[in-house]
């Protein structure tokens, strides 16, 4: 608020407070002339409203009122930019009851941080926090029972791209990941043959029933020598590498699309895909308890009644 | 005879005028016993007894009337309240209100004479004031006396007794938020939390005002009820009334004269106006600051009878029955405020019966539709949150309902939970495209106890597939 405003309001407040008070004391009596007639001297269709006087207590409160404003108006903010004396902010009081429930929760997560994940997931109430933590930082992307969707990995299934030790799950989490898959179209042949010789390459890997089939061969065969371009990162038998995220290709799960068309869009515009890192919305120790908590998810004996 | 004249009176106001705020002049209340302040007193006492010993009692191990507030849960006799039943509040809270309606086009202000807080309190206050300063000249002349050690001691075992009850009644109420078990020895050790003692000493000061000093005034000009009551009596409507026809002319002394002369019944002893805890005269007709306590009733036919006088010159009445014309008990208005009573009674009741201690609601996820897996299933995924809200721990087992095609993964079929617990289950439903043309169902998601089959909610949803 620049000065002007601030002052504006400043005037505003202190010209509506002194009004009240003007207004109530002033009309706190009767003059001569009324008092005789023992009327207010107010008159509503031919009715004269006589002076029934309310009880003195009545007219404390009213003042009470008043000194109370008064006084907020000097500890609370509320006179323009004036901050009030006791600095209150809202800001502040959200922080404060965020540090409280810091605080509590703070000593709960300490102890759950001392136990290795491995055995943590045998723990149901620490599955229990780490679900509300999944539920509020991850299901949006992830989904509420982290199956994923296209682009987002599902996380109940013994597949990772960087790996699904308790280590990397912590590290995922905690920095976050960036993959990074090039446009390929250039490197292997720039021609629209190439880039569809190459996506049926690939589906091929994690499908074998297509190298039987006649139709693909001559692709295939002409695609399997430019794969070495693809194999730096996918490696030379297409199993992926967790040191990039580079997904295995010859199993079937998909994290982008199975399709051939979608394929070829990924070879020709390559991809870039983000997990955003959490280390500065979360505690270590809360991502402890939240990687534990995604570590569970693909365990065959996940601790369920 | 010699007719007494009235002296008319002139007031000369002040040249300054005069303030439209009035010192609020004290009432010393006389005390007055009869059949209607018996009846006050079993009034009282019922709804004292009922507040002080409420939350002592104990119900399945544990305080039979308790609002938890921090764990958002009200415990009345074995039923768990939650935020989610609030509706019950509101049902209780609009049967109240039609009660209040009923009762007063019925009967009037009984409410406010026999049973409403601010009168119970205020009664036993001058009871104690009464025990430690004497009846009402008594206290007159106290109050006028300059200070002795007799005025002194007597002042001080008023407020000492005013002060014991204002602090049980604050603990009390406390008590009803907080174990009153553990918060009673801890009041009396010295360690209540902030909050509580904050609470304590709040109901302390605030019956200590009301029942010590505001009194009347709480009636006249803080209570709604007073300003809102008048629309609801009619003539048939019973009131506190003088019967103006019997009682004038009034004029003091025995009446020797058997009937022959003019002079009405009312002897003018002032009586009435001295017992009147709100400081009215009823003779000079209904008024809005009559409480309906009957305390005139009781000091005139007490009058009356020592004068030989028939009693009821000051009765339960009606403005017809006043006026010699035909009483109408059933009104359009009473029967009318009757059937709603009735309705929503009786709807109350039911749904308490019939209410499930079970809550489901089903919240489909936000951000996606559906999925289509690599393997070219149609997966739904939900966030289902099961609420135990009995008191007792319950094994529940989760079921599907919707077409065949339709099968739950991903969630555990069934579960356990502690009494009054909370839970958050993700579930996906998925659909196999290949077994049926694609196309969107609704489905229902049950839970059921295991210990007790009757315990069953369904909560409707959606299963979308690609179109």
């Amino acid at each position: 608020m620049s000065t002007f405003w601030s002052l504006y309001v400043i005037a505003i407040v202190v010209f509506n407070l002194v009004g009240c008070a003007v207004l109530l004391l002033a009309n706190s009596r009767l003059s001569a002339e009324e008092a005789r007639r023992d009327t207010t001297g107010h008159v509503f269709d031919g009715i004269e409203e006589r002076n029934q006087p309310l009880p003195r207590w009545w007219l404390f409160l009213f003042v009470g009122t008043l000194l109370f404003s008064a006084a907020y108006l000097v500890l609370y903010p509320g006179l323009g930019n004036f901050a009030g004396t006791l600095s209150w902010t809202s800001e502040g009081q959200w922080q404060q009851e965020v540090d409280l429930a810091t605080s509590e929760s703070e000593p709960l997560f300490r102890e759950y941080a001392k136990v290795p994940m491995e055995e943590l997931i045998r723990y149901p109430e620490a599955l229990a926090v780490g679900g509300r933590l999944f539920a509020n930082h991850c299901a949006i992307c992830h989904g509420s029972d982290a199956r994923g969707a296209r682009g987002y990995p599902n996380l109940t299934d013994n597949d990772w791209l960087y790996g699904g030790s308790p280590v990397a799950i912590k590290e995922s989490i905690a920095k976050g990941r960036r993959g990074t898959m090039p446009p390929m179209m250039a490197l292997i042949g720039n021609t629209d043959r190439d880039v569809r010789d190459m996506a049926i390459y690939v589906q091929s890997l994690s499908n074998p029933a297509m190298r039987d089939n006649t139709g693909y061969a001559d692709a295939i065969s002409r695609a399997r020598p430019k794969f070495a371009m693809c194999a730096a990162c996918h490696g030379n038998d297409a199993t992926g590498n967790p040191l990039f995220g580079a997904p295995n290709l010859t199993d079937r799960i998909w994290l982008h699309s199975p399709r051939l068309a979608d394929i070829e869009t990924l070879i020709r515009e390559g991809r870039n895909s983000h997990m955003p890192a959490h280390d500065h919305i979360l505690s270590p120790e809360q991502i402890h308890v939240l990687a534990s908590y995604v570590y569970s998810l693909s365990q065959p004996a996940s601790p369920e009644e | 005879m010699t007719q007494r004249e009235r002296i008319p009176v002139q007031q000369v106001p002040a040249a300054t005028g005069t303030a439209l705020y009035a010192r609020r002049e004290p009432i010393q209340v006389r005390h007055v016993t009869g059949l209607y302040q018996r009846l006050r007193d079993i009034g009282m006492g019922g709804s004292l007894g009922l507040y002080f010993l409420l939350p002592w009692v104990q119900y399945d191990g544990r305080q039979a009337v308790l609002f938890d507030l921090p764990q958002r849960r009200f415990d009345i006799f074995g039923l768990s309240f939650w935020p989610q039943d609030f509706l019950f509040l509101a049902w209780a809270l609009m049967l109240a209100a039609f009660a209040l309606f009923f009762f007063t086009v019925l009967a009037g202000r009984v409410y406010c004479g026999y049973v409403c807080p601010q009168t119970t309190w205020t009664r036993l206050f001058s009871a104690i004031e009464r025990w430690s300063e004497g009846d009402r000249h008594q206290r007159q002349k106290l109050a006028a006396a300059p200070w002795s050690l007799n005025k002194l001691w007597r002042r001080a075992a008023k407020h000492s007794g005013w002060l014991a009850v204002a602090v049980a009644t604050g603990l009390t109420f406390v008590g009803y938020f907080t174990p009153v078990r553990e918060l009673v020895p801890a009041f009396f050790a010295g360690h209540v939390g902030g909050w509580a003692l904050f609470w304590i000493g709040f109901f302390t000061i605030a019956t200590y005002g009301n029942a010590g000093f505001m009194r009347e005034q709480v009636c006249l000009y803080m209570c709604p009820y007073a300003r809102f009551q008048s629309v609801m009596f009619d003539a048939d409507t019973l009131i506190v009334s003088y019967d103006a026809g019997r009682g004038e002319p009034r004029r003091r002394g025995v009446r020797k004269d058997n009937g022959t002369t003019s002079a009405g019944d009312c002897i003018d002893c002032n009586l009435c106006v001295q017992v009147c805890p709100t400081g009215i005269d009823i003779r000079d007709g209904l008024q809005y600051a009559c409480i309906t306590c009957a305390a005139c009733i009781d000091a005139c036919d007490d009058v009356m009878q020592r004068v030989s006088r028939p009693t009821g010159l000051i009765r339960y009445t009606t403005g017809h029955a006043l006026a010699g014309a035909r009483q109408t008990l059933l009104r359009p208005r009473l029967i009318g405020y009757g059937i709603v009573l009735v309705v929503l009674s009786v709807l109350f009741v039911w749904q308490l019966v019939d209410r499930v201690p079970l809550q489901l609601d089903v919240l489909r996820d936000r951000h996606q539709l559906y999925r289509v897996t690599s393997d070219g299933f149609v997966e739904n995924s939900y966030r289902l949150e099961v609420l135990n809200k009995s008191q007792t721990p319950q094994r529940y087992r989760l079921t599907l309902e919707g077409p065949d095609v339709l099968t739950m993964i991903a969630a555990p079929i069934e579960f356990a939970m502690p009494g009054g617990t909370h839970r958050a289950l993700p579930v996906t439903v998925r659909f196999d495209p290949y077994q049926d043309p694609p196309a969107s169902h609704s489905i229902w998601f049950r839970v059921q106890s295991l210990d007790d089959p009757t315990l069953e909610v369904r909560h409707e949803s959606r299963f979308i597939t690609p179109q």
